[in-house]
C-alpha cells in the first residue's frame, strides 16, 4: 500500500537532521564559551534548538551572534502569552537566520508579568522595529530603548493587549471608530 | 477619524502651507495603488518624498487570536485570508508546521501535488503583482493579459479543491483530496501555452523604455540594508543576496527539482521587476517536472487519529468511523512543543511560528508575513523619490495588505 515515503522535514535523513542540530549546538556551545551566563536552557525537538537567554542579556546576545556567527537576518520576533496563572508568564521569541550558513536558532526570552519589558534589538536588525510594535501591540511587552513604540495593527486608543489569554476573543464591548 | 490622527508621530505635526514650506500628503488608505488598505504619511518637499510614515491596521481582524479558539484542521481556512493572493502557500506553511509537531510523513505523491499546486499559486500571484504594478504605473492593458492567464490557474485550482481564491487544498496530513481527472492534460495545455504569454510580457513591459525609465535606478536599496531590514523573497534576491529557501532550506522535496534562482544586483524597481520576471520561468519549469512525477499512489499520510478517512472506508469500517467522529468532534491532540515553519512563498519567507501544549487546539500560531517585513523598508526606499515613484517602489515590494494587517 504504501509507496515511497519522504520524511516531512526539512532535511530528509536521520543523520543530516542530526548534523544540523549539532551545528546548531555549536553555536549554543559558543554563547556558553563566551559567557556561560548567557544561558539558562537550552532544549531540542523537531530539528530545532531553542536557547533560553535572561531577559539582561538578549542583546548582548544577539550582537555577539550577529557578528561572530553571521546571524544576519532576523527572520522573526514574536511574543506569546503563557496564561494569567504562569510565572513567568511573557515570552519574546527571536528566530535568527543567515544569509551565509543558512541555519536557524531560536532564542527565548521569559518575562514575568510585572516586569514584561526587554530591551530592543531594533538597532542591531532594523527589521525588529515593526515586529517589536506589533508585539508590544497584541502581547504587551515593552521594549526599552526602542525608537517608537506604538501600536501598530490596532488604533492607539485601543484598550489592553488583545493576544492576552485573559483578553476575550471578541473583546470587552463592540469597537468603533469615531 | 480620530485614531487615524493618533497614530502620528506626536513630533509631527500636520504641515499644509504647500508653498512656504514642506506639505504633509496622507495617501490612502482608499487609493487602489496601495494595493489594498495601507496609509502613507508622506511629508513632501515639493514633489519630493522627505518622510514617509507607513501607518497599517486597517484589515486587522485578529487572525493570530481566532487560532487559538480554533482546532489546527479549522485554522487553514483561516491562513486562505492571510495572503488572498498565494493561499495555497499560506495553506503549506500552516500544515507544514502542524504536520513537524505531529511528526507525520507525508506520500510522494502528495509532495509533488503540493510543489505543482504552489508553484502554480505562484505564477497566479506574480501575475496579479505583475498586472497591478503596471497598472500603478499606467500601462493598462498588461493587467488583461496578466488575469487572463491568472484566470486558468484559478480554474484549476478550483477544479481542485472546490474554491478559487480560498482552496484550503492542503490539509494536515496531505491534501483535501486527489486531483481531479483531466486536471494533468489541463495543465499541460496551460503550459503549453504559457510561454507565448510570457512572450507577450516582455514585449509589452520589460522592452518599453517608457517602463525602463520609471524603474531604473528608482527604490534603490543595498544588500546590507535589505538584509537588515529583513526583506525577504524576490525583494531580496532583486538586491543580490543569493537566497531562496526553497534551495537553501528545501521543504517538500524542493531540492529534488531543477531550478535556477535569479538574482539581480541593482536593487531598484526593475531589479525587482528582473527577478520576478525571471522566477516565472523558473516556477514554469518546476510545474514541468511535478507533472512528469505525477504517479498514483496515496495523497493522504498513514495517520488514522489525524487525516480524515476516506468516505468509502466509513461505510464499511467501524472504526474508521469512530476517527472521522473524533478528528471532527474533538480534534486531534498534537505534541506539546513548539516549531517555527518557514517556506518560500512568492512575496518572500513566509514561516509559522507554532507552539502546542498537548491539546486539539494551538496555544499559540504566528505568522511571519512576508509582506509585513518588506513594507517596513518602505520610507528607507522611498525617500528621495518623486511622489509618482512611490506607487512604483509599492508594486515592486508586491505586499498583500491581507498578510500585514492579519
Amino acid at each position: 500500500m504504501r509507496h515511497v515515503l519522504i520524511v516531512c522535514r526539512q532535511n530528509t535523513n536521520e543523520d543530516e537532521v542530526l548534523n544540523m542540530t549539532e551545528k546548531l549546538h555549536a553555536f549554543v556551545d559558543a554563547i556558553k564559551e563566551k559567557n556561560a551566563d548567557w544561558v539558562v536552557e537550552v532544549t531540542e525537538g523537531h530539528g530545532e534548538v531553542t536557547v533560553i537567554v535572561p531577559a539582561s542579556a538578549i542583546v548582548d546576545v544577539c550582537t555577539f551572534l550577529k557578528h561572530k556567527h553571521d546571524f544576519d537576518l532576523l527572520a522573526d520576533l514574536c511574543g506569546g502569552d503563557r496564561g494569567p496563572e504562569e510565572d513567568p508568564r511573557f515570552e519574546v521569541n527571536y528566530h535568527l537566520f543567515s544569509t551565509v550558513h543558512h541555519q536557524r536558532l531560536r532564542l527565548k526570552v521569559l518575562l514575568a508579568e510585572d516586569a514584561a519589558s526587554v530591551g530592543t534589538v531594533s538597532d542591531i536588525w532594523r527589521t525588529a522595529n515593526w515586529h517589536e510594535r506589533e508585539t508590544y501591540d497584541l502581547v504587551g511587552v515593552k521594549f526599552e530603548g526602542h525608537p517608537d513604540l506604538r501600536r501598530i495593527l490596532l488604533p492607539s486608543d485601543f484598550d489592553g493587549h488583545a493576544l492576552r489569554k485573559d483578553y476575550p476573543l471578541r473583546g470587552y464591548e463592540p469597537y468603533s471608530l469615531n | 477619524m480620530a485614531t487615524a490622527v493618533d497614530n502620528f508621530y506626536s513630533a509631527s505635526e500636520v504641515l499644509d502651507k504647500p508653498l512656504e514650506s514642506e506639505m504633509t500628503l496622507s495617501m490612502g488608505p482608499q487609493h487602489p495603488s496601495t494595493h489594498g488598505v495601507l496609509r502613507l504619511d508622506l511629508r513632501l518637499d515639493g514633489e519630493l518624498v522627505v518622510g514617509c510614515i507607513p501607518d497599517i491596521g486597517y484589515l486587522h481582524t485578529g487572525m493570530e487570536k481566532l487560532f487559538e479558539y480554533k482546532k489546527y484542521q479549522q485554522g487553514i481556512v483561516i491562513t486562505d485570508r492571510m495572503d488572498y493572493l498565494n493561499p495555497l502557500g499560506n495553506n503549506l506553511a500552516y500544515v507544514m508546521a502542524a504536520e513537524k509537531l505531529l511528526d507525520l510523513e507525508i506520500p510522494e505523491r502528495a509532495q509533488v501535488i503540493r510543489v505543482l499546486m504552489c508553484e502554480l499559486q505562484r505564477i497566479a500571484s506574480h501575475m496579479v503583482w505583475l498586472g497591478t504594478h503596471c497598472l500603478d504605473i499606467g500601462a493598462m492593458s498588461v493587467f488583461f493579459y496578466c488575469f487572463r492567464q491568472r484566470e486558468k490557474i484559478l480554474n484549476m485550482i478550483e477544479s481542485a479543491s472546490g474554491g478559487r481564491m480560498t482552496p484550503s487544498y492542503f490539509r494536515i496530513g496531505g491534501l483535501m483530496m486527489d486531483l481531479p481527472a483531466g486536471f494533468e492534460n489541463r495543465c499541460r495545455q496551460f503550459l503549453e501555452d504559457f510561454p507565448e504569454a510570457l512572450n507577450t510580457f516582455d514585449t509589452l513591459v520589460t522592452g518599453n523604455t517608457i517602463w525602463q525609465s520609471r524603474t531604473k535606478g528608482i527604490g534603490i536599496i543595498s544588500k546590507e540594508d535589505a538584509i537588515d531590514w529583513g526583506l525577504t523573497g524576490p525583494s531580496l534576491r532583486g538586491s543580490g543576496v543569493d537566497l531562496d529557501l526553497r534551495r537553501d532550506n528545501p521543504y517538500t522535496g524542493y531540492e529534488t527539482y531543477d531550478f535556477e534562482v535569479p538574482v539581480e544586483h541593482d536593487g531598484d524597481v526593475w531589479a525587482r521587476f528582473r527577478v520576478r520576471m525571471r522566477e516565472l520561468t523558473e516556477s514554469y519549469k518546476i510545474v514541468r517536472q511535478a507533472l512528469d512525477r505525477l504517479k498514483p499512489g496515496p495523497i493522504k499520510a498513514d495517520a488514522p487519529k489525524v487525516v480524515l478517512p476516506d468516505r468509502d472506508d466509513m461505510r464499511k469500517h467501524m472504526d474508521s468511523l469512530i476517527h472521522h467522529f473524533l478528528i471532527v468532534a474533538e480534534g486531534f491532540n498534537v505534541p506539546p512543543g513548539e516549531v517555527y515553519h518557514a517556506i518560500e512563498a512568492s512575496k518572500g519567507e513566509l514561516g509559522v511560528y507554532m507552539k502546542s501544549n498537548g491539546g486539539p487546539k494551538p496555544e499559540r500560531v504566528h505568522f511571519r508575513g512576508p509582506s509585513f517585513v518588506n513594507l517596513a523598508a518602505l520610507p528607507l526606499m522611498s525617500e528621495g523619490e518623486m511622489v509618482a515613484d512611490v506607487v512604483a517602489i509599492i508594486g515592486s515590494l508586491d505586499i498583500v495588505l491581507g498578510e500585514i494587517d492579519r
